[in-house]
C-alpha cells in the first residue's frame, strides 16, 4: 500500500504516507510538495477553508525540511503540508478561534500539539476555518464566514456545509489542499465533519493529546486529533501529536505507542459491538444499511459482531448540552476586552464588558454562554450541572460494561449526510442532533474514529464510527484500516472535478 | 468581665467569626511559575497563565500544597487526602481568567482549633472550620490616572490560604487574640509572613448580635478587608453597636458585605445580598482532584517545629514561668529561642523577667526586633551570671544593661572598665559605714533608740558613698551590728 511506483501525477493526490516515502526517497522535494499544495490553495478560495494562509512560513519550513532530509535528521512528518485548525495558538501567527473577539490576536507561544508537529517536521499552510470557538456542527457560526464542503449532491449545485466545528480542516483535507489537518473534538467536531467530507477523523482518548495552547471550549471534553484521507495517515499524525505534557494537568502520563505498527489488518477474533440504542426508530434507512454493511465487512475479516446495549445513550445529548456550555461559560470569561483581543470602550468597566462581548461573540456562542451560566446558577446547579455530571458517569459506565464484552463498537458517525448551507435550521436542537452519535464517546472520554465507508443515494459520503477503550487507539485504528480496505472508498468530491483535478 | 453591649432594651451578646486570607510563602504562584516576590515593578511577574491568555492551563504548585498541609497540621486540623479545586466565577478587571480558582465543597484542610492566649493569662479555644487554597487577584489602582484604572497582575495567581473560624468569639479582644495567635503560628511554621500592612494577611470579619440568653444566631454582616489587628477590634465594636441599634429600632439586620472606615470608626454597606455575586462555583475541569497519601502528610508533620502552645507548656513546666510570661515569650520563635538561650542553666523566672521587662522594653524603645537585638542572648546570660555570683548587684546590672543596649558591649568588660564591681571587701564597707555614722550622730542615736526604720536611710547613704557598688546585703548586716549591736 506504500507503493510509490505509480505516483499520481498531482502531488496533492498523494496520501500523507505516500508523500512521506516520496520525500524520503527524494522523488520530489518538500518545496515541490508544498508549492503544489499552495497552488491548489490559491484556487480554492471558494471553499473558504482557511482563515489565515501562511505561504511564506510554509516555504521557509519546506526549506528547513529539505536540509533536514538531506542531513538525514528529519522527523516523521518532515516536509508534510498540514492545515492547523484556527483554535490552536500558533506563535507569531494570528489565532482567532473564528471569533471577532480574538481578531488580531497573535499568540507569543506555540500550542503543544502544533509544536510537536513542527518538531516532527510538519509544514503549516495556514489556519483552517471552524465554528466560532468550536461551537457548531456546520462551520456556519464562523466570524470568517462559512466554509464549504467540497462535495455536492449528484446533479445538484447547492452548496453544502462541511460540518463542524473542524469544517475548514475537513474541507481542506477533502479538497486536497493539505495532506492532513489538526482538528479538535468536543462533542463530535472532528468526526462529524470528517464524515461529511468523506475523510478520516480521529478523536483520541481524552488526555492523549495536550490541550495546552488550544483555545478552550469545554475543558473536560476538548481533545485534539488528526484529520486525514487514510487511516494510516491518521496513525502517523496522531503519533506526532500525542504525549504527556506537564503543562496540562489532564494530559495522561502514558506512553505513546507506535500506531503504525498496530496496523496489521488482522482483526480475526476481534469482538465488535453494535449498540442497539444507536438504531432509533427514525434512523435513515440508508444510514442503517451502510452500518449493516460495515458490520458485515468486519465480520468478513474474521471479527465477531454482537449487539450490545448502552442504555443511557438517550440522555447523552442533554447531558452534553449542560456540561459543555457550563464549562464554556467560564472558559470564555477571559475574553473581556481588558488584556487582548477586541475592546469596545464604555463609560464603566461593566459597560465595556457588555459592549465588548456583545460585539465580539456571535449568537451561537452567546447562546451557549447563557445556557452554561444558567446551568451553573445558584438554585439550578443541582438540577442541571450536578445531575448532568451524574448522568455522565452512568454513560461512561455503559461503555465500561460494553467493553467487558467487546473490543470496539461500530456506529454511524452522524444521523445524516452533509446538509445544505442554506437549509434553514431555525431550531438549535435540530442542529445539536448532528452530534447524537458522537457525544456519548466524548462524555466518556473514549477514542472515536470516523471512516468514509460509502455514498448516500444522493452521492454524499457517509461515515461510520469505531469507538475503543481508553487509550486503545491501536485497536480502533486497526479495525478502521480493515473497514477502509473493505469499503475501498475512492470517490472524489465534486470540487476536484470543478477545478479540473478529476 | 464578659463583653456585652448595653442597649436600650437590654444586654446584647456579640458573635464573631473570622476569615483570614494568608498569603502562602512560596517562590512561585499557585498555578504558574511566575515569581511571588513583593514589591517588583508592576506587571513584571506575570506568566501567560496569570494573564489568562487563550489556551493557558493551571498546574498546581506542590510547595503551596505542602504549606497548606503544614498549616493544617499546626492548627491540629483534619487533613483531607482528596480535595477539589473549583472555579469561583465573577468579572473584574484584575481577575484575568474571569474566575478565581479556589476550593469550595472539598477543601484541603477540615476542622481544627486555635487556642487563644488572653491578656489575663487565661486560654480559650476557637474552632477552625476549614482551610482552603485559592488564587489571589491582581491589584486595581484607581488613583494613578485621571480617567483610567491601572491593573497590576503581579499578585494575580499568588497562593492564598483562606482560614475560616467558627463563630466562636464573643468579644473584640478575642478576635485580636485570634489574629495574633494565628499570625504567630503561621510565622513559626513559615507558611505566611503575617504582614497585615503589606496585605500578606487580610481579614474579613463576620459579626452578628443577639440578646443575652438567646441561643439562635441572628443575621450576620461581613466586614471585608480589615488590615490590622486594631482595626479588626474597632470594626467589630462599631458593627456590633450598629446592629444593636438596628434591632432595637425595630428593623432587621440585612445580610450584606460592609467596609470599615477607620477614620470615621464606622462600617458602611458595600453591597447587599440582592446584589451579591452568584459565583457559579463548579469543579475546575482543568485540574484533577488534589490527592496525596498519609506518607506525604507524615513527612510534612516531621518537618514541623515545636509549636507555640507546646512551647508555652514546656516553658511553664521546665522553667517555672507563669502562663502569661510563657505566652508572651512564645509569640515568635526568635523571642522564645532568645529566652531559652538566656534561661539555659540559669534561673528561668529571672531570665523571663529580664527578657520581658528589660529587653523587650528597651528593644521596643529603640525600634529593634529580637532578631537584631544589640544584646545577644549570651551577653544577657553573662549579665545574669554576674548578678548571681554577686559580682554586681541588681541596680548596677540595670546600668550595665543600658550600656549594653547602647554599645552592644560585653557585660564583664563594662563592669571592669567602669569599675562597677560590687564591693564585698568588709573593711572598705566598714570604713564607709563608720564615716556615715560619724557624720550623722543624731540619726545614729535615733536608730539605737529603737527607730529601726532609719536603718534604710543609712543603707542608702552608704551605697551612695560607695558609688552603688557595695553589696547591699553586707551593708545591711554591718550597719545592724554597728548600731543595734546585733
Amino acid at each position: 500500500m506504500e507503493s510509490t511506483s505509480s505516483l499520481p501525477a498531482d502531488l496533492t493526490d498523494l496520501t500523507l504516507v505516500q508523500a512521506r516515502s516520496g520525500l524520503e526517497q527524494g522523488t520530489f522535494s518538500p518545496t515541490e510538495l508544498v508549492q503544489a499544495h499552495l497552488d491548489r490553495l490559491e484556487k480554492a478560495d471558494a471553499l473558504n477553508a482557511f482563515i489565515t494562509k501562511t505561504p511564506d512560513l510554509a516555504l521557509a519550513q519546506a526549506e528547513r525540511a529539505e536540509k533536514r532530509l538531506r542531513d538525514r535528521t528529519h522527523g516523521p512528518l518532515e516536509g508534510i503540508p498540514l492545515g492547523i485548525k484556527d483554535l490552536f495558538c500558533t506563535e507569531g501567527v494570528e489565532t482567532t478561534a473564528a471569533s471577532r473577539i480574538l481578531k488580531g490576536f497573535i499568540p507569543p507561544y506555540e500550542s503543544t500539539v502544533t509544536d510537536k508537529l513542527f518538531q516532527a517536521g510538519a509544514v503549516m499552510l495556514g489556519k483552517t476555518n471552524l465554528d466560532e470557538f468550536a461551537m457548531g456542527s456546520s462551520n456556519k457560526t464562523s466570524a470568517a464566514g462559512p466554509c464549504l464542503n467540497p462535495w455536492r449532491r449528484a446533479g445538484d449545485d447547492e452548496a453544502l456545509v462541511p460540518g463542524g466545528s473542524s469544517g475548514g480542516s475537513a474541507s481542506a483535507v477533502s479538497a486536497r489542499l493539505v495532506l492532513g489537518a489538526t482538528g479538535t473534538d468536543t462533542g463530535g467536531s472532528i468526526r462529524q465533519p470528517a464524515a461529511f467530507c468523506g475523510i478520516v477523523g480521529l478523536k483520541p482518548t481524552y488526555g492523549r493529546c495536550s490541550r495546552w495552547g488550544i483555545v478552550a471550549f469545554a475543558s473536560s471534553l476538548d481533545q485534539a486529533g488528526p484529520m486525514t484521507r487514510t487511516v494510516h495517515d491518521a496513525a502517523v499524525m496522531l503519533r506526532a501529536m500525542a504525549g504527556h505534557d506537564p503543562r496540562d494537568s489532564t494530559s495522561a502520563p502514558v506512553e505513546v505507542p507506535n500506531y503504525e505498527a498496530a496496523l496489521t489488518g488482522d482483526i480475526r477474533g476481534l469482538r465488535v459491538g453494535l449498540p442497539r440504542e444507536y438504531r432509533p426508530d427514525g434512523l435513515d434507512p440508508e444510514m442503517a444499511a451502510l452500518w449493516d454493511k460495515g458490520a458485515q465487512m468486519l465480520r468478513d475479516a474474521g471479527a465477531e459482531v454482537v449487539e450490545v446495549s448502552l442504555p443511557h445513550t438517550r440522555y447523552a445529548l442533554a447531558t452534553y448540552y449542560i456540561v459543555a456550555p457550563a464549562e464554556a461559560s467560564s472558559n470564555l470569561a477571559r475574553y473581556d476586552g481588558v488584556r487582548y483581543g477586541l475592546r469596545v470602550e464604555g463609560a464603566s468597566l461593566d459597560e465595556m464588558y457588555c459592549k465588548t462581548r456583545a460585539a465580539g461573540f456571535g449568537s451561537e456562542v452567546r447562546r451557549r454562554i447563557l445556557i452554561g451560566t444558567y446551568a451553573l446558577s445558584a438554585g439550578y446547579y443541582d438540577a442541571y450541572y450536578l445531575k448532568a455530571q451524574r448522568v455522565r458517569a452512568r454513560i461512561a459506565d455503559d461503555f465500561r460494561q460494553a467493553f467487558r464484552d467487546v473490543d470496539v463498537l461500530l456506529t454511524p458517525t452522524t444521523p445524516t449526510a452533509a446538509f445544505g448551507l442554506n437549509e434553514t435550521i431555525d431550531d438549535p436542537i435540530t442542529m445539536y442532533l448532528n452530534d447524537v452519535f458522537t457525544v456519548p464517546t466524548s462524555l466518556a472520554g473514549l477514542p472515536g474514529l470516523s471512516i468514509p465507508v460509502g455514498l448516500s443515494s444522493k452521492g454524499l459520503p457517509i461515515g461510520l464510527q469505531l469507538i475503543g477503550r481508553h487509550f486503545d487507539e491501536e485497536t480502533v485504528l486497526n479495525a478502521g484500516l480493515v473497514l477502509e480496505r473493505a469499503a475501498a472508498f475512492t470517490h472524489r468530491p465534486a470540487f476536484l472535478t470543478d477545478t479540473g483535478e478529476a | 468581665m464578659t463583653y456585652r453591649i448595653q442597649g436600650e432594651t437590654g444586654s446584647w451578646e456579640v458573635v464573631i467569626g473570622l476569615e483570614v486570607h494568608a498569603q502562602v510563602i512560596s517562590a512561585s504562584k499557585l498555578f504558574s511559575g511566575a515569581s511571588t516576590t513583593f514589591g517588583a515593578e508592576p506587571n513584571t511577574q506575570v506568566s501567560l497563565v496569570d494573564a489568562a491568555l487563550p489556551g493557558m492551563l493551571p498546574v498546581i504548585n506542590g510547595v503551596c500544597v505542602e504549606q497548606a498541609v503544614r498549616t493544617g497540621l499546626a492548627l491540629r486540623a483534619k487533613i483531607n487526602h482528596r480535595s477539589i479545586f473549583a472555579r469561583k466565577n465573577y468579572f473584574y478587571a484584575d481577575l484575568p481568567q474571569g474566575y478565581q480558582i479556589s476550593q469550595y465543597e472539598q477543601p484541603i484542610v477540615g476542622e481544627g482549633k486555635l487556642v487563644l492566649d488572653m491578656p489575663d493569662g487565661s486560654s480559650r479555644t476557637v474552632g477552625i472550620e476549614r482551610l482552603h487554597l485559592e488564587q489571589d487577584a491582581g491589584k486595581s489602582m484607581h488613583d494613578q490616572h485621571p480617567t483610567r484604572s491601572l491593573i497590576d497582575l503581579n499578585r494575580a495567581g499568588v497562593a492564598l490560604m483562606e482560614i475560616v473560624s467558627r463563630p466562636d468569639m464573643r468579644e473584640p479582644e478575642e478576635a485580636g487574640a485570634y489574629l495574633r495567635k494565628l499570625r504567630s503560628i503561621l510565622r513559626y511554621i513559615g507558611t505566611c509572613d503575617g504582614n497585615m500592612e503589606e496585605g500578606s494577611m487580610r481579614c474579613d470579619v463576620n459579626v452578628s448580635v443577639r440578646p443575652e440568653g438567646e441561643t439562635e444566631l441572628r443575621t450576620r454582616c461581613e466586614v471585608k478587608n480589615v488590615n490590622s489587628v486594631r482595626f479588626v477590634m474597632q470594626a467589630i465594636e462599631a458593627e456590633a453597636s450598629r446592629q444593636v441599634q438596628v434591632w432595637e429600632s425595630g428593623a432587621e439586620v440585612k445580610q450584606e458585605t460592609r467596609l470599615f472606615d477607620p477614620s470615621k470608626g464606622e462600617t458602611r454597606s458595600m453591597r447587599s445580598k440582592e446584589h451579591a455575586h452568584d459565583y457559579r462555583y463548579f469543579p475546575d475541569p482543568d485540574l484533577l482532584p488534589l490527592e496525596f497519601d498519609e506518607d506525604f502528610v507524615d513527612r510534612v508533620r516531621q518537618s514541623l517545629p515545636e509549636l507555640p502552645d507546646d512551647k508555652k507548656e514546656r516553658f511553664i513546666t521546665d522553667y517555672g514561668l507563669t502562663p502569661y510570661d510563657a505566652s508572651v515569650l512564645v509569640v515568635d520563635r526568635e523571642s522564645a529561642d532568645y529566652f531559652e538561650a538566656v534561661a539555659q542553666g540559669r534561673d528561668g523566672k529571672t531570665a523571663a523577667n529580664w527578657v520581658i521587662n528589660n529587653l523587650f522594653g528597651a528593644l521596643a524603645k529603640a525600634g529593634h526586633s529580637v532578631a537584631d537585638s544589640p544584646v545577644s542572648a549570651a551577653a544577657l546570660g553573662k549579665l545574669l551570671d554576674l548578678m548571681a555570683s554577686d559580682v554586681i548587684n541588681g541596680r548596677i546590672a540595670k546600668d550595665v544593661f543600658d550600656v549594653m543596649i547602647g554599645t552592644g558591649g560585653d557585660p564583664e568588660a563594662i563592669v571592669e572598665e567602669r569599675g562597677l564591681r560590687q564591693v564585698t571587701d568588709t573593711g572598705a564597707i566598714e570604713a564607709a559605714i563608720d564615716a556615715v555614722i560619724a557624720a550623722n550622730p543624731g540619726k545614729a542615736d535615733e536608730v539605737r533608740g529603737g527607730k529601726e526604720k532609719l536603718l534604710g536611710w543609712f543603707v542608702g547613704q552608704v551605697m551612695k558613698a560607695t558609688g552603688g557598688k557595695a553589696n547591699p546585703g553586707l551593708v545591711n548586716d554591718i550597719l545592724k551590728s554597728r548600731l543595734l549591736g546585733g
